[in-house]
């Protein structure tokens, strides 16, 4: 009656095992390499942005806001135009954008849903030059004159799809179940949507509102046709206006004295590059707020 | 309500087959049977929700007080407003509160009366015995209930714009014990005031808290629901006439 026999034990660390973690520990490796060096390009900017600009927006802050160049111009005033700008920009982008959205996520799953979606990517892709040069034919050259109203359609332009997507995804997001409590109480379609869809979704939406924005606080091209620079600020609806990224341009394009012009181009770019980082900080605190609220 | 010949598709495919049933006012009836066999979908036949999914048609009639909510010039928005719903998990809305919650129903549809606003959230968390567990909080967000207490919430909601029928699919199905036996004793309460249909997996539960039960099944031929047989719920539970209620009530297939 003897036990029967027991399998060889296999032994727990083999040659292939420990082949596989060396083999697993050199791919991390080098993906993380790669990581870093995706991540350079981001350091190298910020890095050299700050080095240049630091000294003239905070060293002679606040003389350097209101310094003028011997281009023409203020940064004060340039800051106040891209203000102004975003300002329009959103009156165009915003309700298109936000509508056009939420009429995907709702009603879009059909042709021509696909049909506008299509157009919506297609434009996410738009050349912002290419969205000046609209903006000057179709505005620019009816009415005469460079305006701001042109700068802010081409903005706007830029910005739609942006909002327009993450609306969608963020309306889609919203729970079937949510819509069915509404329609079961009799509330209308359109009610239940407005009412309580969006107010479900706004967080979201917000967050790609700032996106959209971030995008094109900083665009210059669309610019140079449609408010021209203006170097006495912003004088009126129907004058060519200034724009921050459009000062920044002027002064290192064609700076009549490079020792007041350049620092003050510089403390420009760091101006906007700051207001880029605080908006998509924002979106980024936005869209976390709202993932960590009980739900 | 009396329920005549109704059928029920999504799109091509046929789901419920000449579906007859009548239901008595003031009295609750389940509708049992087997997973998958349409009763969910017989329930939104009956309040016109079955048509928002996208293809989803019904023919036959539904008649409410003698009018059939399929009429042509019936507006579906009105009939949910007569016929109210409670949903297997619990959907309170979550940006508004506990209060806002409750008057939903009453807001969205612009019948507003702000003065009353008050004594109808408290009549209404009142008949869904929730006033005493909320009545300090009545601003906190709806989410911050717990399961059981935020399907009550959406009872609250639903019985807040005075329905004459309330339609409930499986509404103790997300809910722990302790809770499903407070809302199953909510709806023996609320049975003398409205008109309860509720669908229920749970053939125990039927038995407990019905007046009449509704026995449907899947008709293996053409894969289709089919109302088998309804009557008081003891004679179900004790002496069906069909073969196959009384296979399903003991258990013998489920």
């Amino acid at each position: 009656m003897a036990a029967p026999a027991l399998p060889e034990r296999k032994p727990m660390m083999t040659l292939a095992y420990r082949r596989r973690i060396i083999t697993n520990n050199v791919i991390t490796g080098f993906l993380v390499l790669c990581a870093l060096l995706a991540l350079i390009p981001l350091f190298w900017v910020g890095i050299y942005v700050l080095e240049q600009g630091w000294p003239a927006l905070v060293g002679q802050f606040p003389s350097i806001l209101t310094e003028q160049s011997p281009e023409g111009g203020e940064l004060l005033w340039a800051a106040e135009g891209t203000l102004i700008l975003i300002g329009l920009s959103c009156c165009v982008g915003l309700p298109i954008g936000i509508m056009t959205g939420v009429y995907l996520a709702e009603f879009g799953r059909n042709r021509f849903g696909d049909l506008v979606r299509f157009v919506a990517d297609v434009l996410a892709g738009l050349p912002s030059i290419v969205a000046g040069i609209v903006a000057y034919s179709v505005i620019v050259l009816t009415v005469h004159h460079y305006t701001p109203l042109a700068g802010g359609f081409a903005l706007g332009l830029l910005m739609f799809p942006t909002v327009t997507r993450s609306t969608e995804a963020v309306v889609r997001l919203v729970p079937d179940t949510l819509r069915e409590a509404g329609l079961a109480l009799g509330v209308s379609r359109w009610r239940t949507i407005v009412s309580v869809i969006i107010p479900t979704a706004v967080s979201g939406i917000i967050t790609g509102v700032i996106l959209g924005v971030a995008r094109v606080a900083g665009e210059t091209a669309p610019l140079i046709f449609t408010i021209l620079g203006n170097t006495n600020g912003f004088v009126g609806w129907d004058q060519p206006s200034p724009a921050l990224s459009l000062q920044i341009f002027q002064n290192f394009l064609t700076p009549q004295d490079p020792t007041i012009d350049y620092p003050i181009g510089y403390a420009g770019v760091l101006l906007l590059f700051i207001m880029v980082i605080v908006l998509n900080l924002g979106a980024r605190a936005l869209a976390a707020s709202r993932s960590g609220a009980a739900r | 309500m009396f329920v005549e010949s109704l059928r029920a598709f999504y799109g091509s495919k046929l789901a419920i087959k000449d579906c007859t049933l009548r239901i008595e006012p003031g009295q609750v009836t389940a509708i049992i049977g087997p997973s998958g066999c349409g009763k969910s979908t017989l329930l939104r036949c009956l309040n016109r929700m079955h048509e928002v999914i996208p293809a989803a048609r019904v023919k036959g009639k539904v008649l409410l007080d003698g009018e059939n909510i399929y009429a042509t010039n019936a507006d579906p928005v009105l009939v949910r407003r007569r016929v109210g719903m409670v949903f297997q998990r619990p959907n309170p809305f979550p940006t508004m509160s506990i209060q806002d919650n409750v008057t939903s129903g009453i807001r969205l549809t612009g019948r507003k009366r702000s003065r009353e606003m008050a004594a109808i959230v408290e009549k209404a968390l009142r008949d869904s015995a929730l006033w005493d567990e909320v009545k300090d909080r009545l601003k906190a967000p709806a989410t911050a209930l717990s399961g059981g207490q935020q399907q009550r919430l959406c009872i609250a909601r639903a019985i807040a714009v005075q329905p004459e029928v309330i339609l409930m699919d499986e509404p103790c199905s997300a809910l722990d014990p302790i809770a499903t036996l407070k809302v199953e004793e909510l709806i023996a309460e609320l049975r003398e005031n409205y008109t309860i249909v509720i669908v229920t997996h749970n053939m125990q539960q039927a038995a407990r808290v019905s007046d009449r039960t509704a026995f449907m099944m899947i008709d293996m031929e053409d894969r289709a629901g089919m109302m088998v047989e309804d009557g008081p719920t003891k004679e179900i539970f004790s002496k069906p006439k069909d073969k196959r209620t009384e296979d399903y009530v003991t258990g013998r297939f489920g």
